[in-house]
């Protein structure tokens, strides 16, 4: 394994935390451009001598843009051009590569600009002082009067001039400057600016490469025969038939299941076939949906704890008219087109992976565990991810820990590749926790409202995994996030939350607790403002407080956007909602028809804040995206459990994934800020069911409590 | 025995013949632009073209394959690809990009059947393609587009 050691240049201090410039541990197919001398000034930016700057990017790539994000902003301040750029995916180094939002080398909670903001462009001002620097020593010219524009370092007074190329290996030479001052806003070239994303071409030509994509010599390809209920566990196994199939070269009992061992996918997937286990079913969840529902139901009416209280909720009691509504939100997988897959290979008491890893902070020491290897023994080059909407980003390492264990129960060195399939990926488990809300307000005889409750049961997602310390003994806001913390004064509110026990593994699935405290409150809200005759958007506008402006601010662009008069035109329906997630302001207007009796959004317009839009292009494309996902979601999502308990979906067949006809035409504006930049992977997902459920309502009457649209309706 | 052709190169393969095209493009010829998202001919990720016309490659056992002619996101050209790659560059459409050679596959074989769709006409050919990422506002637009560079 190549580690080539570049010169050590101890700490760089950065504004938002530590940039330590050491060891870059390079791959494999790094070392021949290592050999042409690149300059690393720190562990995130190489400059070759081909004038190529290549970004080392600490998030991982699923789509949502960092790639391209985060060497905008290494380029913005190193004045490169930005033909000049490339990106990498950082490989697992905690030090190096953490999220400065949470400590650990990982991505998630749509941190991924927010956190490297100030990280990545002191890294490119370091990089550019050098280069300054070193040519102006070179030219014997003052530093001061050197100018550098779009990879073009140059004197006017000398007319001399140079790429990056030829001044790096100089540069390497000098020392890295402590504290490089960075541009001002105003003199942003690339930033707010659209641009080509770096990963296109190769994702419109085959040749990006994904997990699946890697090939070692010798592989194995691995599929696991996993348990057909939650909580069963494997009681003996027959593989006579399975090591008949030609191409299986083994079968190994691994503690997720029983693992088949094969030359090639389609051996593998036919050996597990006709594998045959026995499952000790003692332990196992037998739990339909419907009674799991009524459990959730009744502990949600005890009221559960209280996470969030103003005032006193004994306003309801002398209120004109009080509404209540219970909500039913299934589990939901999060399919991303990709399934879950990871290679990996051992030798010479080391081990290497290939694969989408989210959180490389936390697999990298579970694999290191099982292995009984040190950690860094253990390296993981982290690869374009096909997808991933939360899937990716295990607090329990499941399925680098399950590569390692099918590495280790193979008993000898070699190459493994490990593939879920997607009905291993539908049946799988780690979903969107399944929800019930109990709401409760009331109203006035004025038509405002005196009192808002929501109780939310459900299950905690970071209970149990490697993150659980993040909980500090206290409630699991995720689970509830966007109930609390509401901009609208409600007058006396209570928000409680009911923890409720499920063998069932729960998960992050893009934008979290707000996949359904979105939907609960936002449709709620709606109600209450037609109970007392207010419109949707002014009665939302007249609930917020004087320094609401950002809320206010993407109310009105989107009303404004979608020529807002009222809830029906003609024979559409109009549909509003807001939301705040991670730390990203969003409203959405939703416009629907009604075709025979089924919901057709025919148009959605977004208006989102996140602050100093660092990409325009990667933002509206997030929010398209966000938006066709939640609204597939919305009309034919559910994971539901049989009597007996087994997951009654399997594949796109009975788990529809959204398709181009049911994609509306979407309207994207973003405000103008100058605030710091907040997250757009998960922001554009809550608004977007329950605007389209108000527009359904106020076009129908039919009044949605649970979701999927499909899956019933109160009239 | 299996003997085809896959971008323009014959194969002669000893294989069993249940094995997916899919498979065999993958583990036997290492094309990876060619993707696995389901399996059962429900989302379009493994799109290539047999004899010219696109099918889904992991549906199609090699036993079917004989003879035929294969061809695969790496060897395609033509003014067709050529345009909706073009057009899927200057929009960007990719978010994660796992599904997207199935999308340029369909999307290629649309406009060489129809030069310049109607919305109505790619729902229809594209309807068998899923994009998880939900990228379709731009597909649609860069189908326009490439169709609008073929005319032109
Ligand atoms: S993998 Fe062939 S259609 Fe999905
Ligand atoms: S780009 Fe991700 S599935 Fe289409």
């Amino acid at each position: 394994m190549a580690r080539i050691q570049t010169t050590r240049r101890g700490v760089l201090a950065g504004g938002a935390g530590l940039l330590l410039g050491l060891t870059l541990p390079f791959g494999r197919g790094m070392a021949q451009q290592a050999a042409t001398g690149p300059f690393a000034p720190n562990a995130f930016v190489r400059i070759g001598t081909d004038d190529v700057v290549t970004v080392m990017i600490k998030h991982i790539e699923m789509g949502q843009g960092p790639y391209t994000g985060l060497a905008t902003l290494v380029a913005e301040e190193l004045d490169a051009d930005w033909s000049q750029m490339r990106a990498e995916g950082a490989p697992a180094d905690g030090q190096a590569y953490a999220n400065l939002a949470m400590g650990v080398q990982l991505t998630g909670g749509s941190t991924a600009i927010a956190n490297s903001f100030m990280q990545m462009r002191k890294a490119g001002a370091a990089a550019r002082a050098m280069l300054v620097a070193a040519a102006a020593e070179e030219w014997g010219v003052p530093a001061a009067e050197i100018t550098v524009k779009a990879g073009v370092v140059a004197h006017e007074g000398t007319g001399r001039s140079s790429g990056f190329g030829a001044l790096s290996q100089a540069a390497s030479r000098l020392p890295v400057p402590e504290d490089p001052p960075v541009k001002a806003a105003e003199d942003f070239v690339l930033i707010g600016t659209d641009r080509p994303k770096l990963d296109t071409v190769a994702k419109s030509n085959g040749s990006a490469q994904f997990t699946m994509d890697v090939y070692r010599d010798n592989m194995l390809t691995v599929l696991v025969a996993h348990p057909p209920k939650f909580g069963a566990t494997v009681a003996g196994f027959d593989d006579g038939d399975a090591l008949a199939v030609p191409g299986v070269e083994m079968v190994r009992q691994i503690p997720s299941g029983v693992a088949v061992y094969a030359t090639n996918t389609f051996a593998a997937m036919k050996g597990r076939n006709a594998l045959k286990v026995d499952w000790d079913m003692t332990g196992a969840e037998t739990r339909s949906t419907a009674q799991m529902f009524d459990s959730y139901s009744a502990a949600a009416a005890e009221g559960g704890q209280t996470v969030e209280e103003t005032g006193d909720l004994s306003a309801l009691d002398g209120a004109a008219q009080v509404l209540e509504a219970e909500y039913r939100f299934p589990f939901l997988a999060h399919a991303p087109m990709e399934p879950l897959d990871a290679v990996i290979e051992l030798g010479g008491e080391r081990a290497e992976m290939w694969f989408g890893s989210q959180f490389p902070g936390l697999d990298q020491p579970t694999v290191a565990e099982i292995l009984g290897l040190p950690q860094d023994d253990v390296k993981i080059n982290v690869l374009l991810a096909g997808g991933s909407f939360g899937r990716r980003a295990q607090g329990t390492a499941h399925l680098a820990a399950e590569a390692a264990e099918v590495a280790k129960a193979a008993g000898r060195d070699g190459a493994f590749k490990l593939v879920w399939t997607r009905e291993d990926d539908v049946k799988g488990g780690h979903y969107r926790p399944m929800t019930v809300h109990r709401l409760r307000a009331g109203l006035d005889a004025d038509g405002n409202i005196v009192g808002w409750e929501n109780v939310v049961a459900n299950q905690s997602i970071l209970r149990g995994t490697a993150m659980e310390m993040m909980l500090q003994g206290g409630p699991d806001a995720t689970s509830y996030e966007g109930s609390t913390n509401l901009p609208y004064q409600f007058g006396a509110s209570r928000i409680g939350w009911a923890e409720m026990e499920n063998p069932v593994s729960v998960l992050w699935w893009r934008s979290v607790g707000h996949t359904h405290t979105a939907y609960a409150v936002e449709t709620f809200l709606d109600e209450l403002l037609a109970a007392a005759g207010k419109d949707p958007v002014q009665g939302r506008l007249d609930l917020l407080p004087g320094d609401a402006a950002r809320e206010r601010g993407v109310i009105e662009k989107v009303a404004e956007m979608s020529g807002w008069s009222g809830s029906v035109r003609g024979d559409k329906g109009y549909g509003v909602a807001y939301t705040k997630s991670f730390n990203t302001y969003v409203a959405e207007v939703v416009e629907i028809e009604d075709r025979g009796g089924s919901p057709h959004v025919t148009r959605v317009w977004c208006a989102v804040d996140c602050g100093i839009a660092v990409n325009p292009n990667v933002i509206r494309a997030q929010m398209e995206g966000g938006i066709g996902y939640a609204l597939g979601t919305a009309l034919h999502d559910r994971i539901s459990f049989s009597p007996g308990g087994e997951v009654e979906q399997s594949n796109f067949d009975d788990y529809p994934m959204l398709r181009i006809s049911e994609m509306p035409q979407v309207e994207v504006e973003i405000i103008q800020s100058d605030a710091d930049p907040t997250g757009v992977g998960e922001p554009g997902v809550p608004p977007l069911a329950p605007a389209m459920a108000n527009a359904w309502r106020a076009l129908t009457g039919n009044r949605q409590y649970e979701l999927p649209f499909g899956g019933g309706s109160v009239a | 025995m299996t003997t085809f052709r896959v971008n323009g190169q014959d194969h002669d393969l000893d294989i069993d013949p249940d094995t997916p095209l899919l498979w065999v493009l993958r583990d036997e010829l290492r094309l990876t632009g060619t993707k696995f998202g389901c399996g059962i001919a429900q989302c379009g990720a493994c799109t290539v073209m047999m004899n010219g016309m696109p099918r889904r490659a992991c549906v199609t056992p090699i036993s079917m394959v004989e003879g035929s002619e294969i061809t695969t996101i790496e060897g395609m050209d033509g003014p067709e690809i050529s345009a909706v790659q073009a057009a899927w560059e200057a929009i960007d459409v990719p978010q994660c990009g796992w599904c997207q050679s199935g999308q340029v596959m369909s999307a290629t074989a649309l406009l060489q059947q129809i030069p310049n769709p109607t919305d109505e006409e790619i729902n229809h050919a594209m309807a068998g393609n899923v994009c998880r990422c939900a990228t379709y506002v731009r597909i649609r637009q860069a189908i326009h587009d490439a169709a609008a560079t073929l005319e032109g």
